[in-house]
């Protein structure tokens, strides 16, 4: 077991790891963010009590949605190598790890953001018809107004989790803090960088909940 | 004008509205009351085209609503207000931005919003609530701010389903008090859904009773309650008294207040003959008071009863014990 010293920890280790993990984290959060936010609104759209009812299309994607998150995360991604070596040319790499990332994330996010939207009164909606607002002026206006505090509140449990999925990356070449706890601590027997980095992952984890306790509280 | 013609409404294979035939003129209040599920809220939305109908029409203004689509239907229900039971603002806005939605989704320009809120705000009382959120609002603020938003469109109609079910009484008078206004300022015509008789005595001019989907009787709120029809029997339920078992039992409805008050002292004056005073109830309506009274009286006196309620043109029925 080789002692490093704090400084080559902090300079050669952590920061470079945490570098990787907060851009995975950072774009893999705006693409699930996006996509997820686009699929919670198809959901509602054509959900039960919706903006147009569609049984068997709220079926179809109800079961696409269930499918993917059935997936244990590794196996995911294992799973659609393929798919991630012809969109994004390689299969290591951090960038390579944005796919299967996305992939992940956005059934998780997409059902959290619909679950917000549920939330949402009916009246609330018949009340917007009822004065002549078309569907995407609901969405707009009505929908993420309504739940805006519930969505951030689902945005920090989806970011937190993304975290974490970019550990499990990590081990499949993506880099990162994951990869580093496991490949400079857990592989090398050097418990000093593993729990070192699992408290900067903790730090990480505290921060983003707080962060967004903080933006909860102030749009509330 | 509405006239809802032969209106037809099923979920699957339940018939929900059957045959609806009612005629609603401009600047009427009119109320919808029936027990629940009879399908009163089902009635209501139609009108503003939130439910399709298998059947009939309903043609308001001239205008045939099933030929309605999309933006003709919006356009429709900019002119159509509608509150409800629940409440339905966004919690987190204040109650100038619940009430300026619908001039944002109409794209009216902001100083000519502000006008309109503005002025709003001051006939529903909540000037000072202006920058309040909507949930640190009381229950009959809350619906001051639905009333204020469902007019903000300036519509012609306004349509309440059971808008004062969820407030305590005093409340439910502010509001019904406030929709009274709304209809003498501004000729507004109001539908009101409810099941509170109250609620039709105070506000309407003409009623329709809904039954499991059929409209059963329809016309002018006194004259409904003058006839007494079944569905309006079923519907408060039977006289809550006893009626004895012996002599005559009969029902006098009195709409003139004056007469009301008067009549046991002229009838014991005039006539002369022992009666039992079984019941006697005083409703207040939106024009006057309906006295209603049952006497019991005895076989042999029975006819000069009835010549006294002639001769002095009363309305009176005879009721037989159940
Ligand atoms: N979306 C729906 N699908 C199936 N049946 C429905 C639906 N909405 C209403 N119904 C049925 O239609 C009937 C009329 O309902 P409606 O809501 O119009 O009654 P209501 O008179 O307003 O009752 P309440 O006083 O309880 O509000 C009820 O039997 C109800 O079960
Ligand atoms: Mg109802």
């Amino acid at each position: 077991m080789v002692d490093y010293s704090w400084n080559v920890i902090i300079f050669q280790i952590i920061f470079p790891s945490m570098g990787v993990t907060l851009l995975m984290v950072l774009c893999a959060t705006v693409l699930a963010c996006l996509l997820g936010f686009c699929l919670a609104i198809a959901l509602f759209w054509v959900g039960k009590h919706g903006l147009s009812p569609n049984e068997k299309c709220y079926a179809t994607l109800n079961i696409v949605v269930s499918f993917i998150r059935s997936f244990p995360f590794i196996i995911l991604a294992i799973s659609i190598l393929p798919i991630t070596r012809f969109i994004t040319g390689s299969v290591i790499g951090w960038e390579s790890a944005l796919f299967p990332l996305t992939v992940a994330a956005t059934p998780f996010m997409g059902r959290i953001f619909e679950n917000c939207f549920k939330e949402v009164s009916l009246d609330l909606i018949d009340a917007a018809r009822s004065f002549g607002a078309t569907n995407l002026q609901i969405v707009f206006k009505i929908l993420i107004p309504a739940t805006l505090p519930s969505i951030v509140n689902g945005g920090v449990l989806s970011v937190i989790q993304i975290l974490s999925l970019t550990t499990i990356a990590g081990t499949l070449g993506a880099g990162g803090i994951g990869a580093s706890a496991l490949i400079y601590g857990y592989q090398s027997f050097n418990d000093k960088i593993m729990y070192t980095l699992v408290i900067v992952l903790f730090v990480l984890v505290l921060a983003i909940q707080l962060l967004g306790d903080y933006v909860y509280k102030r749009i509330k | 004008m509405i006239t809802i013609e032969n209106l037809h409404k099923r979920y699957h294979d339940t018939e929900v509205l059957n045959s609806i035939n009612i005629t609603i003129d401009d600047g009427d209040i009119y109320g919808l009351i029936g027990r629940s599920g009879a399908g009163k809220s089902t009635l209501l939305r139609c009108i503003n085209g939130l439910e399709t109908f298998q059947g009939g029409s309903i043609v308001i203004d001239g205008v045939d609503i099933a030929t309605l689509h999309d933006k003709s239907l919006r356009e429709l229900r900019k002119n159509i207000g509608m509150i409800f039971q629940g409440f339905s603002l966004i919690d987190r806005k204040t109650v100038y931005e619940n009430i300026a939605i619908p001039l944002e989704c109409w794209h009216i320009p902001k100083p000519e919003q502000k006008e309109r809120i503005e002025k709003l705000l001051k006939i529903v009382g909540l000037e000072s609530k202006r920058d309040q959120k909507a949930r640190d609002l009381s229950g009959g603020q809350k619906q001051r701010v639905a009333i204020a938003r469902a007019m903000v469109m300036n519509p012609k109609i306004l349509l309440c389903d059971e808008a004062t079910s969820a407030l305590d009484p005093k409340t439910t008078d502010e509001i019904l008090e406030l929709l009274l206004e709304l209809n003498k300022e501004y000729g507004i015509t109001i539908i009101m859904v409810t099941h509170q008789m109250s609620v039709i005595h105070r506000m309407c001019t003409k009623m329709s009773i809904l039954e499991n989907g059929h409209c059963m009787v329809s016309g002018d709120v006194k004259e409904v309650f003058l006839e007494q029809p079944q569905a309006l029997q079923n519907l408060v339920g039977i006289l809550e008294c006893n009626l004895p078992e012996t002599g005559i039992n009969i029902e006098v409805l009195i709409t003139d207040e004056a007469v009301g008050q008067q009549f046991h002292s002229d009838l014991s004056l005039s006539l002369k003959k022992p009666y039992k005073l079984i019941n006697s109830s005083l409703t207040h309506y939106r024009e006057g008071v309906l006295s209603a009274f049952v006497i019991n009286v005895s076989q042999e006196d029975y006819q000069d009863f009835l010549d006294y309620f002639d001769a002095n043109h009363l309305n009176y029925k005879r009721i037989e014990r159940e």
